[in-house]
């Protein structure tokens, strides 16, 4: 961040006097930037990279942490999630298909509802931390109190929005047990849980807006959308790409609202990709495929990603 | 910039004077991390894979005289049951002053993904509980060891159980569970909603059109009678009736399901039938059953006996068990049994062992206490003795011991119940015609089943 602040001339100068000074670089041994490396590349190595690397392993096998015999089968975890005959075929893409309807209504909401809202809480006004606070809390809950929360919320006979709703004279509603109001119900609560987070990010982006650029717009003519729109946005571009990359990792990793509010119901509606797996690799220990499984998602991750910079990098060079 | 320089020039000379100390500091963490994740990796194929650990003191009929032990107790019972089973323990070990037993309880879900992890680490626990539904699937696994020996050498035999819960220990001619109890779905009824409806409330219904007619009763006062949920029908609801149909849920060879056809239909259909004519309101909670019950808000609820801890609980409740009516064409009920299990030791201890065969008889001979957790015992002798005569509701569930139905000792036998759970959901739902949902679901459960055949032998 430091260096984005700086001005280039400046950095310019100071690396032209550093690498013009020779040897002045060599004031540290050779080894010092991997020796500073060292700690976190010894995490990375043991808790990411190793299990990762083990994983795509552990994919080529039919295999059970307990059983002796754990049999090399090449690609065939691969092949059969591409082949529909198989058993496996139908629970993955339809926890594909689950995750892909999540990322794809939830990932919206999460990216304007915050911006709006950080908007509204740049400005100044009385009582403006409170409002940021408030709006942060409920991002430090667990899922677990918030599926607990939403239970009850949600609950078809007994719960309070149906109570709400019954009030006004609309007929009850079951939440949790018909489409599409289960995704509804599981996108709504995401939204309220994890909005938070999001402001954050924003709020500190828009603080790194100078309050002379909008003065500059203010001069041209712009009115409070123009300056939205030609200053705030493109001065958040490095913000949003970070946010819309993250948002659409979280929401493809979604997990404990399925599980723990709709249980992957109606049916397996809402079972998403890693309840999927979670359910083949630690329940019934078919870790080869559940493997397979993750490194497929994976994939599709990673390209969706890359997808993500290639639209949002700035075009104008 | 200037001051991140000099620190890194200040750690830079600091380096230099101690570059080898530092290294081989690295090269030591590096190495002792490897250690680790070869030991991880290491422990699973280490120790006898399913053989009998030795047991001196004659399994566990002898006592134990040896040095003092701690034996660590692991198992599930993290509700109304929990204290209980505690309970037990201490008076085992006030009893035993040179065996410390001190338990754990982890909700089952992760009790049966931590307990096969403990195990290929060396660390699992001394002794545990299991579903009898999960001993095939963890034997096969290697996760327990035979108990044979304790069986003969305290003499069990099926006379002292009953013929089935003694049965359902067995995998591959071999005992994997002493069975503790067993836990038979019944029928709850209230009292005060009974009573209110100018029902006898001391008669409950013993047959479907008994247990009918007293929904219409309700339904004609505007009382939905039998609460039932799509989210979970398709547990011991659905189980129960699939038996009185004359269907099971998985068939005696271990290779299909059998769910798939007529039984599991007409199971169904009788269920659907209460949410579409009424005697349920539609959408109802996943515990909307029990929840509508404790409230005085319905008749009935099939349950396990589980729920007697919670309903009494509730002192303002009026209500009693009975034994399932007879719905389908005979009278058959689900149950689940909790079968001791002696988990597989990395590094076996003879003191250990024979230790843990001692509280495993003992507790088994002590189960009059737990059956004031609603559990029914599965020693023949407590459940004959004047004692438990005494005791409520768990009676009632005891008289269903001769047509209790388990599952067949099937390694992976669990892996079909999302299938299952999903078919049934969505009929019941109405997305998909019954016929259709249960026979789709029985087709990919079957190729589970095959496939688990290939994988455990």
């Amino acid at each position: 961040m430091s260096t984005a602040i700086a001005t280039p001339k400046r950095g310019a100068e100071e690396q032209a006097t550093l690498v013009g000074g020779g040897g002045k670089l060599k004031h540290h041994h050779p080894l010092t930037p991997y020796a500073l490396c060292a700690p976190y590349l010894l995490l990375l190595l043991t808790f990411v990279l190793g299990p990762a690397i083990f994983g795509i392993w552990i994919s080529l096998h039919n295999w059970d942490f307990m059983l002796p015999n754990k049999p090399f089968i090449g690609l065939q975890n691969y092949k059969d999630l591409f082949d529909s005959t198989s058993v496996i075929f139908s629970p993955f893409w339809r926890g594909m298909r689950a995750t892909a309807i999540f990322t794809v209504a939830s990932v919206p909401f999460l990216v304007i509802i915050p911006l709006a809202i950080a908007v509204l809480l740049n400005r100044k006004f009385r009582a403006r931390a409170f409002f940021r606070a408030m709006i942060f809390a409920p991002f430090v809950l667990g899922i677990a109190v918030v599926g607990v929360l939403f239970n009850y919320l949600l609950d078809a006979q007994f719960g309070l929005i149906n109570y709400l709703i019954g009030v006004i004279g609309v007929d009850p509603i079951g939440w949790i047990q018909t489409l599409p109001w289960a995704w509804i119900s599981l996108v709504g609560m995401t939204v309220w849980w994890t909005l938070g987070f999001n402001t954050v990010i924003y709020l500190a982006g828009l603080g790194n807006i100078p309050a002379e650029q909008y003065e500059a717009a203010e001069l041209d003519g712009a009115g409070a959308w123009g300056k939205f729109a030609y200053v705030t946005v493109p001065g958040l571009r490095t913000v949003l790409v970070f946010i819309v990359t993250t948002t659409i990792l979280a929401s493809a990793n979604m997990f404990g609202q399925s599980y723990l509010v709709t249980k992957g119901g109606p049916s397996d509606s809402t079972r998403t990709a890693i309840m999927v797996m979670t359910e083949e690799g630690l329940r019934q220990f078919k870790m080869g495929t559940a493997s397979a499984m993750s490194y497929i998602l994976a994939i599709c991750l990673g390209l969706i990603s890359i997808i993500n910079f290639a639209l949002m990098r700035e075009r104008n060079k | 910039m200037t001051k991140t320089f000099n620190a890194a020039d200040t750690g830079g000379a600091f380096l230099r004077n101690r570059t080898i100390s530092r290294r081989g500091l690295l090269g030591g963490a590096v190495g002792a991390a490897a250690g680790i994740g070869l030991a991880a990796c290491g422990a699973g194929s280490a120790g006898t894979p399913g053989q009998a650990q030795s047991a001196p003191g004659g399994g566990g009929a002898e006592g134990y005289d040896g040095p003092n032990v701690e034996l660590a107790y692991w198992n599930g019972l993290t509700g109304g049951d929990g204290p209980i089973m505690k309970k037990m323990m201490t008076n085992f070990n006030k009893e035993h002053p040179n065996i410390k037993v001190s338990m754990t309880a982890i909700a089952w879900a992760d009790y049966y993904q931590k307990v096969p992890a403990a195990v290929s680490n060396g660390k699992g626990p001394d002794v545990g509980i299991m579903h009898e539904y999960s001993l095939a699937t963890n034997a096969a696994r290697q996760v327990l060891q035979p108990l044979d020996d304790v069986a003969t050498a305290l003499d069990l035999k099926k006379e002292d159980f009953s013929e089935k819960v003694w049965g359902a220990g067995i995998y591959q001619d071999k005992r994997y569970g002493i069975p503790l109890d067993m836990h038979p779905a019944g029928l709850y009824y209230n009292k005060t909603v009974m009573e209110k409806l100018g029902l006898d409330p001391e008669k409950p219904p013993t047959t479907g059109d008994e247990l009918m007619t007293m929904l219409d009763t309700a339904k004609s006062k505007k009382v939905q009678g039998m609460w039932t949920s799509a989210l979970s029908v398709f547990g011991l609801e659905f189980q129960t009736l699939v038996y009185q149909f004359g269907g099971k849920m998985v068939n005696d060879d271990g290779l299909s399901v059998g769910w798939g056809d007529e039984p599991g239909v007409k199971a169904l259909t009788w269920w659907k039938s209460l949410i579409d004519e009424g005697y349920s309101p539609k959408n109802a909670a996943a515990d909307g059953n029990y929840v509508s019950f404790n409230n005085d808000k319905a008749l009935f609820m099939i349950n396990g006996p589980w729920m007697t801890t919670p309903l009494s609980d509730n002192k303002k409740l009026k209500w009693g068990a009975a034994p399932v009516p007879q719905i389908g064409d005979s009278l058959q009920t689900w149950s689940g049994a909790h079968h001791f299990v002696l988990p597989r030791q990395v590094k076996p201890d003879a003191n250990k062992a024979n230790a843990s065969r001692v509280f495993v008889n003992w507790l088994s001979q002590q189960s009059l206490l737990w059956a004031t957790a609603g559990m029914v015992p599965a020693r023949k002798t407590v459940r004959e003795s004047p004692e438990f005569a005494k005791l409520g509701a768990v009676t009632q569930f005891a008289k269903e011991i001769d047509y209790v139905n388990f599952v067949p000792a099937v390694p992976g036998i669990q892996d079909i119940d999302p299938i299952r759970d999903a078919a049934v959901s969505s009929a019941v739902l109405g997305r998909k015609p019954i016929a259709d949902a249960l026979r789709e679901g029985a087709d990919k459960a079957n190729k589970i089943l095959e496939a688990n055949k290939k994988k455990y032998g």
